[in-house]
């Protein structure tokens, strides 16, 4: 097994993990960018619809156009790219890297690693929905690469569960691509995704919205036939009487994305909430050599903030390459009120300026999200379904970092 | 005078605006926190626009489809026929990124292309 030493490794081709390397190799660092798949991009390539790059390039683009162009930014950095690589172990002592390619088998020695694999869908074993298991259920994000990568229609009358972002689009493919979307049922009493989605792909082709609605059983032998929705109570319990039978040959589960640790999970700390590892304002995890961005962190809204969340890791483990970063006192950030997803997890006084991302548990009005009583932003509306975004200066930064522990919550102001 | 009250999908933070419409002549916007709120609610009230994004089948190459959209809005009542004039369409491969594969898109002034390359 061939041993290569690096500055940065960067495992994860996607967004994340795209601006991660070309930020590290406009750094100095000698980078190499791992995927396992054929191409890069990530998930941006089966995500055919336009509403990205808002923020990044100051226009609308389609995934694939956004991955075109972060791809772009990647060669001129010069980073190197090896893909159908997947990582098989990281050992913390060295570090070391173990990765099996068509080429064999490697061993990378890097000074430091971004993380950047992104999140995986909740799986429907994982819902204990009762009844048969017959094929024609998919996640969305897999019925969405059968679809609008691989060109295959997944079945001819669908039902969706769950509102989320990835749910509504594909809604929307799905019926525009003639397959008949009989509902789209939701859980919680208010849409899991953005509004902008709610309308541009429920309302704009009449497609219901069931709120405060599951499955609550699905029936076929060989392929699905149908499913019996449910409405449910404010604690989730199905309501006795409400069942009602939905004939369908297709059920798409968007019930959520969870960010991928496995390889890391033994190595680092990991947030309860985020699911993903401790960071810094520099994405910096609690193993000083171990970077991590974009959805593997947490599970963010948008494509332009993954890559910015990127760059910030790939310059940060670049810097921490030559050795310029040293550690600092570690403030913890405590969620307080209101405070689901938390992004960093700790500040250490090193970074001259960092954002800070969290989400709220329900819809909100007229809030204020506070932090350690140093920064206060209002809120005029805040949804579970985009995350707020705070800026820290430095002049913030500095006040919070002498504090012993960093109080964020969202009150009426 | 009547009253129309829209979800701005301009950008995800989703500004419920108002907008007070005299027959098909608007009025007045509020509720917007940008420009773009107030020129989407000038065009949503009076006919909506979309961009479409479809596939369109390649032929001869390893991708059976390549991803397509249109490169401005076209209204939304259109999108039926849009999708049919679609599945008449292909391209052989190989298809660069960008590339025009109908003009004038069922004369709406948009032009149909491709938003990743196809082998």
């Amino acid at each position: 097994m061939r041993t290569y030493t690096v500055d940065v490794l960067v495992v994860g081709g996607g967004a994340a993990g795209m601006a991660a390397a070309a930020a590290a190799a406009r750094e100095g660092a000698r980078t190499v960018l791992l995927e396992r798949g054929e191409r890069l991009g990530g998930v941006l390539e089966q995500c055919i619809h336009p509403g990205f790059g808002l923020h990044r390039y100051r226009e609308e683009l389609t995934g694939p156009e956004f991955a075109h162009r972060m791809r772009q930014e990647l060669d001129d950095s010069g980073a190197e790219v090896l893909t159908g690589a997947t990582v098989l172990e990281i050992l913390p002592d060295g570090p070391a890297v173990k990765v099996v390619s068509p080429k064999g088998l490697k061993k990378f020695r890097p000074r430091a690693v971004v993380w950047a694999v992104g999140a995986r869908e909740r799986p429907f074993g994982a819902l204990r929905i009762p009844g048969t298991r017959p094929s024609g259920v998919f996640t969305a994000g897999l019925a969405q690469r059968l679809l609008d990568l691989e060109g295959l229609l997944p079945g001819r009358r669908a039902v969706i569960l769950g509102s989320g972002d990835i749910g509504l689009i594909m809604a929307r493919r799905l019926h525009l691509e003639g397959v008949e979307v009989r509902a789209v049922l939701e859980i919680q009493p208010f849409p899991g995704g953005l509004t902008r989605n709610v309308v541009q792909c429920l309302r704009d082709f009449g497609i219901p919205l069931l709120l405060s609605h599951t499955v609550a059983e699905v029936h076929g032998r060989e392929r699905l036939e149908g499913i019996t929705a449910v409405r449910v109570d404010e604690h989730r319990h199905p309501i006795p009487g409400t069942e009602r039978r939905i004939e369908a040959d297709t059920l798409i589960l968007s019930v959520g994305l969870i960010p991928e640790v496995r390889l890391i999970e033994d190595t680092v700390p990991l947030d309860p909430v985020n699911r993903g590892p401790r960071v810094n304002g520099r994405l910096q995890t609690e193993v000083p050599w171990l970077f991590a961005a974009g959805n593997c962190v947490a599970v963010f809204d948008l494509v332009d903030t993954v890559a910015e969340l990127g760059e910030r890791a790939g310059a940060s483990a670049a810097r921490y390459a030559r050795g310029e970063l040293p550690p600092g006192k570690p403030v913890p950030l405590v969620r307080g009120e209101n405070v689901v997803s938390l992004v960093p997890s700790y500040l250490d006084g090193t970074a001259e300026s960092a954002r800070m991302y969290l989400r709220v548990p329900r819809p909100m009005e007229g809030v204020a999200v506070d932090v350690g009583g140093v920064v206060r932003r209002r809120v005029p509306v805040a949804r579970p379904a985009e995350m707020i975004e705070i800026p820290l200066d430095g002049d913030a930064l500095s006040e919070l970092s002498q504090k012993e522990r960093i109080v964020v919550e969202v009150k009426p102001k | 005078m009547t009253e129309k009250k829209l979800v701005c999908v301009s950008c995800p933070m989703g500004c419920e605006l108002t907008v007070v419409l005299e027959g098909k002549k608007v009025v007045s916007v509020s509720g917007n926190r940008c420009p773009r709120g107030e020129e989407y609610a000038r065009s949503e009230a009076v006919e909506p626009r979309r961009v479409l994004m479809t596939l369109v089948r390649v032929e001869g190459g390893r991708d059976r489809v390549v991803s397509v959209k249109t490169d401005r809005p076209i209204p939304l009542r259109l999108f039926p026929k849009a999708m049919a004039r679609v599945r008449e369409l292909s391209v052989r491969a190989p298809v660069a990124i960008g590339t025009v594969i109908e003009e004038n898109f069922l004369s709406t002034g948009a032009n149909l292309v491709t938003t990743r390359p196809a082998r």
